[in-house]
């Protein structure tokens, strides 16, 4: 039985997050996201001319987004450059942000998203996506919402909330079972969802509903954020 | 951003009448900000801006076998990475030439200087040494990224605990930090990169100012005691210096130095402590 989490928090608790735009002044839009200790960034150059140009679709805007670790985010050094798993991540990142997007105007063009983790303590690619939605918004890019993430576990028997390291690595019981998803804001669609370990149809079931729950409070944060740079 | 010839030459005249677009002195510096331990999972770690400018740094430590030259000595690898995050002109892809010469420019400095003891990180000799993986990563690109990078490394270094090592096992406990700090020396080195637009030499370019740059001279200082020591030097861009110019560098490094090394110092140790 998982009774108690290692940092003491509530089941369907999120970790302290904290949100920031315009951390990187030179890019089109910007912010910062942070589960806790997972710290991500992202940045958005776009839209902009494709190149090279075979690339370019004349129907409507690409999406191009490039998620990586720094190499001294994680206790053992990832060698600099991408991996597997960063192309993987990469891409689910996109296919989780393109829904919100209205890019579709603007053809030949990229819009590019670019997210470095600077500290990871699990759900990096959670982290990268909210961040990423604020610096899409934050850039002026059309959006008709936007887009929230949260990694949903379940911990032997128990589903819960935005999960740390320890608790996906946790082997007693049934284990550890990792759901990363995505909620769009306004329609409420889902746009990521991946899964890592065993889970009943049933269980699954709780754990989407406890993510659309995490992921309205993370949506308001988002919100707050972005209106706060309006009111500066 | 490819600045037009317009502004380069608006930049050249407004430098010779002893003026910058942001309102600074040809040799001033942007206001540098320090901030340190900002990546929990690195052994250290900092954060430096200079003006718009950001660079993260952060330090990582392993055991491996020594170069057959310094048995007894460990050793130290840099990486620059100029991410596209940091700016439009970034590209992904294997390090291209100038992130290459940052990161072996701040490698000499640091190396050469005699800050870190690499004789104290040998484990066995022969065998077993540490070795210290600086790994240096641009977030936002207005100019002048290497004097940051050096700044950044050294306030990483200078915030670092060593790992536990397991012996019997031979591995590194990542998750342990030792109280105990990376050896290093007071010789802290600092590089400072000159350039030439017309007939001016300015310091901490802006971006436009970088643009427009038609000489640069890198100068990596460190000081033992009383004695500024010159540790590393490199001449990049197009044009070319003369002697004299050189000669004025050089000493313009120097008396930089001595004025801001206790200024950085102090700002590195106020963070530190109140990071405590």
């Amino acid at each position: 039985m998982y009774t108690k989490r290692p940092d003491g928090r509530k089941f369907d608790e999120i970790r302290e997050m904290k949100a920031k735009v315009g951390v990187v002044p030179r890019a089109n839009g910007s912010a910062l996201f942070a589960f806790g200790d997972t710290i991500a960034i992202a940045s958005v150059y776009g839209p902009r001319p494709l190149h090279p140009q075979h690339l370019q679709n004349p129907e409507k805007g690409v999406l191009r987004v490039n998620y990586d670790m720094l190499s001294f985010s994680v206790p053992e050094r990832k060698k600099p450059g991408p991996t597997r798993r960063s192309q993987e991540i990469s891409k689910v990142t996109e296919w989780a942000l393109l829904p919100a997007l209205q890019i579709k105007n603007f053809q030949n063009t990229v819009v590019d998203v670019h997210i470095a983790v600077l500290q990871a303590n699990a759900s990096t690619r959670c982290a990268g996506i909210n961040a990423a939605s604020l610096a899409l918004a934050h850039a002026g890019v059309p959006m008709t919402e936007l887009v929230s993430a949260v990694s949903i576990g379940k911990i032997d028997d128990k589903i819960v909330v935005d999960l740390i390291k320890e608790e996906e690595d946790h082997k007693e019981g049934e284990g550890s079972t990792d759901i990363p998803m995505a909620f769009l804001s306004e329609s409420g669609k889902i746009s990521l969802l991946q899964l890592d370990g065993k889970i009943s149809s049933k269980k699954l079931k709780e754990a989407i509903e406890a993510g659309k729950k995490a992921c309205k409070k993370i949506y308001e944060l988002q919100k707050k954020t972005l209106k706060e740079i309006r009111e500066e | 951003m490819e600045i037009s010839n317009l502004t380069k030459k608006r930049i050249k005249d407004y430098l010779e009448s002893g003026n910058r677009f942001d309102n600074r002195k040809l040799l001033d510096y942007r206001n540098i900000e320090i901030e340190t331990n900002v990546s929990k999972n690195a052994e250290g770690s900092a954060r430096v801006r200079l003006g718009n400018t950001e660079v993260v740094a952060g330090v990582k430590m392993d055991i491996s076998e020594p170069y057959t030259d310094h048995e007894d000595e460990g050793t130290m690898v840099t990486t620059v990475e100029l991410l596209p995050l940091s700016s439009e002109e970034f590209d992904y892809g294997p390090p291209r030439i100038n992130a290459i010469e940052m990161a072996r420019i701040v490698d000499r400095g640091i190396r050469e200087s005699g800050f870190i003891d690499f004789k104290k990180l040998c484990i066995k000799k022969g065998k077993q040494v540490w070795t210290i993986f600086i790994d240096i990563y641009s977030i936002n690109d207005d100019g002048n990224l290497l004097d940051a990078a050096c700044l950044a490394t050294v306030s990483a270094l200078l915030t670092a605990k060593m790992p536990k090592y397991d012996e019997k096992k031979e591995k590194v406990c990542y998750n342990e930090l030792t109280s105990k700090k990376i050896p290093l020396t007071k010789n802290v080195p600092l590089t400072f990169t000159f350039h030439k637009i017309g007939k001016s030499i300015i310091l901490d370019p802006s971006k436009e100012e970088e643009e427009s740059s038609e000489a640069r001279l890198s100068i990596a200082l460190s000081s033992n005691k009383k004695e500024v020591v010159i540790n590393a030097m490199q001449k990049g861009n197009e044009e070319v210096f003369s002697e004299a110019e050189i000669l004025k560098i050089i000493e313009l490094a120097e008396k930089k130095y001595k004025e801001v090394k206790e200024e950085i110092i102090n700002k590195i140790e106020k963070n530190l402590k109140e990071n405590k």
